[in-house]
């Protein structure tokens, strides 16, 4: 056989040595490029046409309502004009509900991609683990509790996700990350947070059904203030961390040994996203409630949309910002006399999918 | 290994494991087991099912934690090394692999670009010509803008072996490559690794099922029983007979193989067997 032997100085990563010219097909590497460059252009046009339709709904969603307010008057608004009843209509009642609708999406979007591409499972969402639950009654025992308001209430409602999700850890992660039982865990854990938080309600005698809607649905109508900002400045915060976390999320689809082998540290680098999305959660869920179902449908959207394996995490946000914006917008407008709760309208829209996703599951098993 | 106070001068090249034990849940599998792999040379580890030869890999690879003794890569311990200065100068290809859907082939390749990019992870030109060298090396280049889930089972494991040689590294361990793939596939792969072995003087180490194809493409070979290594060395005067019989519990006639001299060994059953061969 006589293999050439080929001695090596020491060695400088990265550096080849001299190859001579193959016998196979060749192909240049501009074509690979081009490859690249449509994936990234499919991308880009999904979260730009997404970020269009937000300003579009959000446009729309700012001239409704019992004032009206043309969509003329709104713009003249934004640029810094406008009469002040239009001033006080655009910027007190309604942009503080669109923004909180739109960021609350986002969120618990970015966190859905989070946890499915990070746990390999399109049924990993935070909303079906319990972990939006989990950080729900964090929340409502801060404020019923301890009486505690703004910042102590979304890191109760952390503390609240992060048990829920050490308990699926504990109980059915180390098992596999496919697993049925991993997810009946946090479908368990999911209702006995839901009836915890219900208890503490009825405990606190929490009578104005508004209060107790938000809790057990949520809700972003009554968003405003310091909460709108501590949702808007977490929700950016925890978006630029992923901004760097994220780029092991393309080792990581491929299989944690693969992943090693390209150089992630597999479990630091799955607690640090997984942490971050948590944090997202609590952002989100502390202000807003337990969103039903955008945490699960959004990413898929968006990985549909954008295609090619890609764990679509901007993408899913923009998809999430939309859903919410759009689903809100729905529920004070679609049915005149007639208004639903944000966390209502998305649960109408989520379970459907959530039937078909568990069907299709079912069917590729079998 | 005993801890001296002044560690040797000298430096082990290549890939050295140093009394290692490797286990799962509390089991042990493979017990202090030294091997040192030839560099530039194709290794192929073979022996029986659950004889240790995989777990013996991963461990080789990082892939799977030791629980006692060191893997040394030129001199220095793997355990202490980066992870992604290991994946620059280890590429492994493991059993298990998921393709996420839609995925095209060009992209899956250019993954094998990770542990040479930064934070960002932007893809420059040059990852671009890796990649297209790659899949020319890998005779895939005409899928390059295919689905990965349209391509057949000997083409996909060509784009996970194309992914592993974007990585650029010196030494490539493969676990079971040939597993799934009909004959011609099996071949078609052994080639192809073997043209990267004497073309790029790359370290290949493979764990191999199938005895005669080990014995045909390996420089080196690994018996390997019961967690630990029974026979190494050349295949021609490894895979004897007995080497057979200890390691597989499996009566055979070794004779040379017609196509390449080297040492074909065929099993002798309850039936079948000629009156008297002689």
């Amino acid at each position: 056989m006589g293999a050439a032997r080929v001695t090596t100085g020491p060695e400088v990563p990265g550096e080849r040595l001299a190859r001579p010219a193959p016998s196979g097909e060749r192909i240049d590497a501009s074509a690979i490029g081009a490859v690249r460059r449509a994936a990234r252009r499919r991308r880009v046009s999904v979260v730009v046409v997404g970020a269009g339709l937000a300003a579009a709904i959000a446009l729309a969603a700012l001239s409704f309502g019992a004032a009206g307010v043309t969509p003329d008057r709104v713009i003249s608004v934004l640029l810094g004009g406008g009469e002040r009843i239009d001033r006080f209509v655009v910027f007190d009642l309604r942009l503080p509900r669109i923004l909180a609708a739109l960021v609350v999406g986002v969120a618990f979007a970015l966190a859905g991609a989070v946890f499915q591409s990070t746990l390999r499972n399109p049924l990993a969402s935070p909303d079906i683990l319990g972990i939006s639950a989990g950080a729900s009654l964090g929340a409502v025992w801060a404020i019923l509790g301890i009486g505690a308001g703004g910042a102590i209430v979304a890191g109760s409602a952390f503390g609240g996700g992060l048990v829920v999700a050490i308990v699926i850890w504990l109980a059915a992660w180390r098992q596999g990350l496919h697993g049925v039982r991993f997810v009946l865990v946090g479908v368990g854990m999911a209702y006995l947070c839901g009836s915890v938080v219900a208890w503490l309600l009825a405990r606190a005698e929490v009578r104005e059904a508004q209060t107790a809607l938000h809790w057990t649905v949520g809700s972003v109508a009554d968003v405003r203030g310091d909460e709108l900002w501590l949702l808007v400045v977490g929700t950016a915060a925890c978006g630029v961390v992923l901004v760097f976390l994220t780029r092991a999320l393309r080792p990581l689809a491929l299989g944690d040994d693969h992943a090693r082998a390209l150089g992630v540290r597999t479990d630091a680098a799955r607690v640090a996203l997984l942490v971050v999305a948590v944090a997202l959660v609590a952002f989100a869920t502390s202000v807003a409630g337990p969103i039903a179902f955008v945490a699960l449908i959004a990413p898929a959207v968006a990985r549909r949309l954008v295609g090619r394996g890609g764990a679509a995490v901007g993408a899913a946000a923009v998809v999430g910002g939309v859903l919410t914006l759009g689903a809100d917008v729905a529920g004070q407008f679609a049915i005149p006399g007639f208004t639903a709760p944000l966390g209502v309208v998305t649960g109408v829209i989520g379970a459907p999918y959530l039937l078909w996703l568990l069907a299709r599951t079912e069917r590729t098993r079998a | 290994m005993s801890s001296l106070p002044v560690p040797p001068p000298a430096v082990v090249e290549g890939l050295v494991a140093e009394g290692i034990s490797l286990g799962y849940d509390g089991r042990r599998i493979i017990d202090g087991l030294d091997l040192a792999i030839p560099s530039g040379r194709i290794t192929a580890i073979v022996g029986p099912n659950a004889c240790g030869k995989s777990t013996l890999l991963r461990g080789l690879a990082r892939l799977h934690p030791l629980e006692a003794g060191r893997v040394l890569l030129d001199g220095s311990d793997v355990s202490r090394i980066p992870r992604r200065d290991v994946a620059r100068r280890i590429g492994v290809l493991p059993q298990s692999s998921i393709a996420p859907d839609g995925v095209r082939v060009a992209d899956l390749v250019a993954r094998g670009r990770y542990p040479h990019q930064g934070w960002f992870g932007r893809h420059s030109s040059d990852d671009d010509a890796v990649v297209a060298e790659a899949l020319a090396d890998t005779g895939i280049a005409d899928l390059a803008e295919r689905p990965i889930e349209e391509l057949s089972g000997g083409q996909r494991q060509r784009v996970w072996i194309a992914m592993v040689l974007a990585q650029q590294t010196d030494l490539v361990l493969l676990d079971e490559p040939t597993t799934f793939l009909d004959v011609t596939h099996q071949l078609e792969l052994l080639d192809l690794l073997t043209a990267l072995n004497r073309d790029r003087g790359a370290t290949v180490v493979m764990v191999l099922h199938e005895l005669n194809l080990a014995a045909r493409y390996a420089d080196h070979l690994v018996v390997m029983s019961g967690g630990r290594i029974v026979a190494e060395g050349d295949p021609g005067s490894v895979l004897t007979a007995s080497t057979v019989r200890d390691a597989f519990g499996l009566d055979a006639r070794v004779i040379p193989d017609p196509v390449s001299g080297s040492p074909l060994v065929v099993p002798i059953g309850r039936f079948h067997s000629a009156a008297d061969p002689e």
